[in-house]
């Protein structure tokens, strides 16, 4: 039982990453144009203005 | 964005430059909002940037699809127009947003605070439950109480950060001494977390962090649909007012705010435009367009000394003129006194979820402390009795309320705004469920408000031709479409010389040295007929009338037809003249109809029907239907309405088609049942999972699987509604 010491530790690290890294995507907007997201993916020209507000 | 720099992640600050820009660019206001309806694919993406790339002094250009609009940052010597203008010509249909009215900023720091809500409570969630599942299968003793604590140090920062909106929520509704969904739903979040930390002090063997924790992010998710729901209602009807920009151009040519207009400015109006203010007319000659005002399809003579109202459209000569009323003091506005009146009968409506929730409430403080009391009463131990409540607490959890309701309305109103149709108001589904009487107004609603030539092929080829002839040099809608009608026939225009066009009267020319003439009836001395007609005289002959018609709106005759099929009363209300309006009604399909009605008589007529037991959707576009609009029980107007009368619309036509209207209608019938379904769902649930909880054998285990399975279950029936034809 002793290895809980560390398991628990390490899986809430793992899981706080995922949280801080979905903050980041929250703050850098990536939720404000879901459908336009989707669509951009399947366009071939390179995106030489990517939003950046 | 000021708050990224106390941002917990130090890779979000690895682009301080980006974030400089963002904020700089906020303040300099060089940005231009465009809307773009059309738009709907990764093509139409890329060919708008790239088109909005190629226009001089545009620095960058963004397009939202989810929003339909296009961000464009431009030097300040670039205008919207011209952009609108080049994108148009290109075949994307563009348009000029306010940027005042729209504050695209904003909109969304809502939807991202509650999006991080239910990040916290989800990874929340999560780590306890899988804490959980080992104290589930079996942990005891010592190991059972360290997870206790450690699920106890999650949770209890994590729901008093993500549970907030609750709880706020429900303070507000019991210091006004009401009762919500939210006081149950704090009540049992509160309950169990502070149980919990009361059993895991006692080494007790029952605690509900995980049970906490997934009704918080269950209910979250369900607000957030809720939100989105709104939002994007919100930001479309925001749109639909930033289209008319309002400004009018003063005598000396300059353009100024509707807001600066006083009753010293004299304003000119140019033919096709519409009259932004209430005045008088001091120089020039023109018709007027009444058709949004009155319903009057009859263009209405206009010279010096005529009264104008905002609204109007002037349609052949320019003309300057005196304002006497601007803004809020104009005919536009002083309706909406009327509006605000009728308006309060419909805020009584009382939503589904609302009667639900009203039963429900009280209900379930009532059980809890039945409970409560029932095991003290029974053995004594208070300890035991309260956590037989909590458990009641939890598996009454209104998620069929909370995550259901908004499920059913997000999936139903998604569908309806990809049919083009925008739902303006919470309650306009349900409403529109139980609708029984359909009135349509006539012009504009009906008809698309553009006349054809009726009689064409009645008219000698020789005055066929110089009609074209004279029609080609003038802007008149009736001209236009004669011109049109003209070139479709294959007619060759006769050949005429000195054209001229007299302002408010008609066309002048000359054709094998006889006067030639076609314009008003009075003009040329001839007899008046009763219906929308243009008069062409050559020589010293008797004049020959053009008679037109109006031309019916897209999907008209389907909608009227499905409205009819579902077994509804459809009833035609118009301002304009009996022939004109028989006629609209035998093309259609209409029997009921009635004409020359003023704007009160529609009112008085939809009220009438009310009173009577129906329910009625009232279909209009122009301000005579506004008071009728508002006294409906829901009301649809289509985006070509005047910006008073959508407001009073729960529900507003995008497209230029009526045919949507059908199968809304039947849409948000299944969408009440599918409702209600979820409710009968959430009750057999509960009608199972109480007893069992009273009775004191509701586990945790047994609370977290029966929330679980009836939250997804009424998810999974609401998502029914997409796959729904």
């Amino acid at each position: 039982m002793n290895v809980l010491v560390f398991l628990i530790p390490i899986s809430l690290l793992l899981g706080g990453i995922g949280l801080v890294a979905f903050f980041w995507s929250i703050k850098s907007r990536q939720f404000d144009d879901p459908q336009g997201d989707a669509a951009r993916i399947l366009t071939t020209d390179y995106d030489d203005h990517p939003r950046e507000d | 964005m000021s708050q990224a720099q106390i941002s917990a992640c130090p890779a979000c600050l690895a682009a301080p430059a980006a974030e400089d820009m963002a904020h700089g660019r906020d303040v300099q206001g060089a940005q231009i909002t465009l809307s773009l309806p059309a738009i709907h694919c990764a093509a139409c993406i890329s060919g708008v940037e790239r088109a909005l790339m190629r226009q001089t002094g545009v620095r960058a250009a963004r397009v939202n699809l989810t929003l339909k609009r296009a961000q464009v940052e431009a030097d300040d010597t670039t205008s919207a127009q011209d952009l609108a203008d080049a994108l148009t010509a290109i075949g994307f249909e563009a348009y000029e947003l306010d940027a005042g009215t729209i504050a695209a900023t904003q909109t969304d720091r809502a939807g991202r605070a509650i999006l991080t809500r239910i990040a916290v409570s989800g990874f929340a969630m999560m780590n306890v439950m899988l804490l959980s599942v080992a104290v589930w299968s079996g942990a005891s003793d010592a190991t059972r109480d360290m997870f206790h604590w450690i699920s106890a140090a999650i949770a209890v920062p994590a729901i008093a950060f993500a549970a907030q909106p609750f709880f706020a929520s429900a303070w507000t509704a019991l210091r006004a001494k009401r009762l919500n969904m939210d006081v149950p739903i704090s009540l049992a979040i509160l309950l169990a977390a502070g149980m919990s930390i009361y059993e895991t002090s006692l080494s007790g063997s029952h605690v509900y962090f995980d049970a906490a924790l997934s009704l918080t992010f269950f209910l979250l998710s369900g607000r957030y649909l809720d939100y989105r729901t709104r939002s994007i209602a919100r930001s479309a009807a925001e749109e639909l007012a930033a289209l008319e920009v309002p400004r009018a151009t003063l005598d000396d040519g300059t353009v100024v705010a509707i807001g600066d207009l006083t009753t010293d400015h004299i304003v000119r109006v140019v033919p096709g435009a519409r009259v932004p203010v209430d005045g008088i007319i001091t120089e020039g000659a023109s018709e007027l367009d009444r058709s949004l005002l009155t319903g009057e399809t009859l263009p209405v003579g206009a010279t010096m000394g005529t009264l104008v109202s905002a609204g109007e459209v002037n349609l052949t000569g320019p003309l300057l003129v005196q304002v006497t009323a601007a803004g809020a003091d104009s005919s536009l506005h002083r309706l909406a006194d009327l509006v605000a009146m009728a308006e309060t009968s419909r805020n009584r409506y009382t939503s589904l979820a609302d009667r639900a929730a009203r039963i429900y409430a009280p209900l379930v403080h009532l059980l809890a402390l039945f409970a409560f009391t029932g095991w003290v009463v029974a053995t004594g131990d208070v300890r035991h009795a309260l956590n037989v409540a909590v458990a009641v607490l939890i598996i009454t959890c209104p998620c069929a309320l909370g995550l259901a309701v908004p499920a059913v309305t997000t999936a139903a109103s998604g569908r309806l705004f990809r049919a083009g149709m925008l739902i303006k108001s919470a309650t306009a589904l349900e409403r529109l469920a139980e609708v029984d009487t359909v009135v349509f107004d006539k012009t504009g609603t009906l008809t698309e408000g553009r006349p054809q030539p009726s009689n064409w092929d009645a008219i000698a080829p020789e005055a066929r031709a110089i009609a074209m002839a004279l029609a080609a040099g003038s802007a008149h809608p009736l001209s236009a479409s004669l011109y049109d009608a003209a070139r479709a026939s294959g007619t060759v225009a006769a050949n005429v010389s000195d054209v001229i066009e007299v302002p408010g009267q008609g066309i002048e020319a000359q054709w094998n040295g006889q006067r030639i003439r076609l314009g008003r009836a009075a003009w040329l001395g001839a007899g008046v007929l009763g219906q929308t007609a243009t008069y062409l005289q050559i020589g010293d002959q008797p004049a020959v009338a053009f008679t037109f018609v109006d031309h019916l709106r897209d999907g008209a005759e389907i909608a009227v037809a499905a409205l009819k099929a579902q077994g509804k009363d459809v009833i035609l209300l118009s301002g304009d003249v009996p022939a004109a309006v028989a006629d609209i009604a035998a093309r259609v399909g209409i029997d009921a109809w009635e004409a020359n009605c003023l704007p009160l008589g529609k009112a008085l007529r939809v009220k009438d029907l009310s009173q009577a037991g129906r329910k009625v959707l009232m279909i209009g576009d122009g301000l005579n239907d506004t008071a009728a609009l508002a006294a409906a029980h829901v009301s649809i107007s289509p985006a070509s309405a005047l910006e008073a009368t959508r407001v009073v619309s729960d529900i507003v036509l995008l497209g230029n088609s009526l045919a949507p209207i059908g199968d809304a209608t039947t849409l948000a019938v299944s969408a009440t049942r599918r409702i209600k379904e979820n409710f009968a769902i959430a009750a057999a649930y509960n009608m199972i999972a109480i007893p069992i909880a009273l009775a004191g054998f509701a586990t945790p285990l047994a609370a977290a699987l029966a929330m679980s399975t009836s939250s997804i279950t009424v998810s999974l029936n609401a998502l029914r509604l997409r796959g729904f034809k």
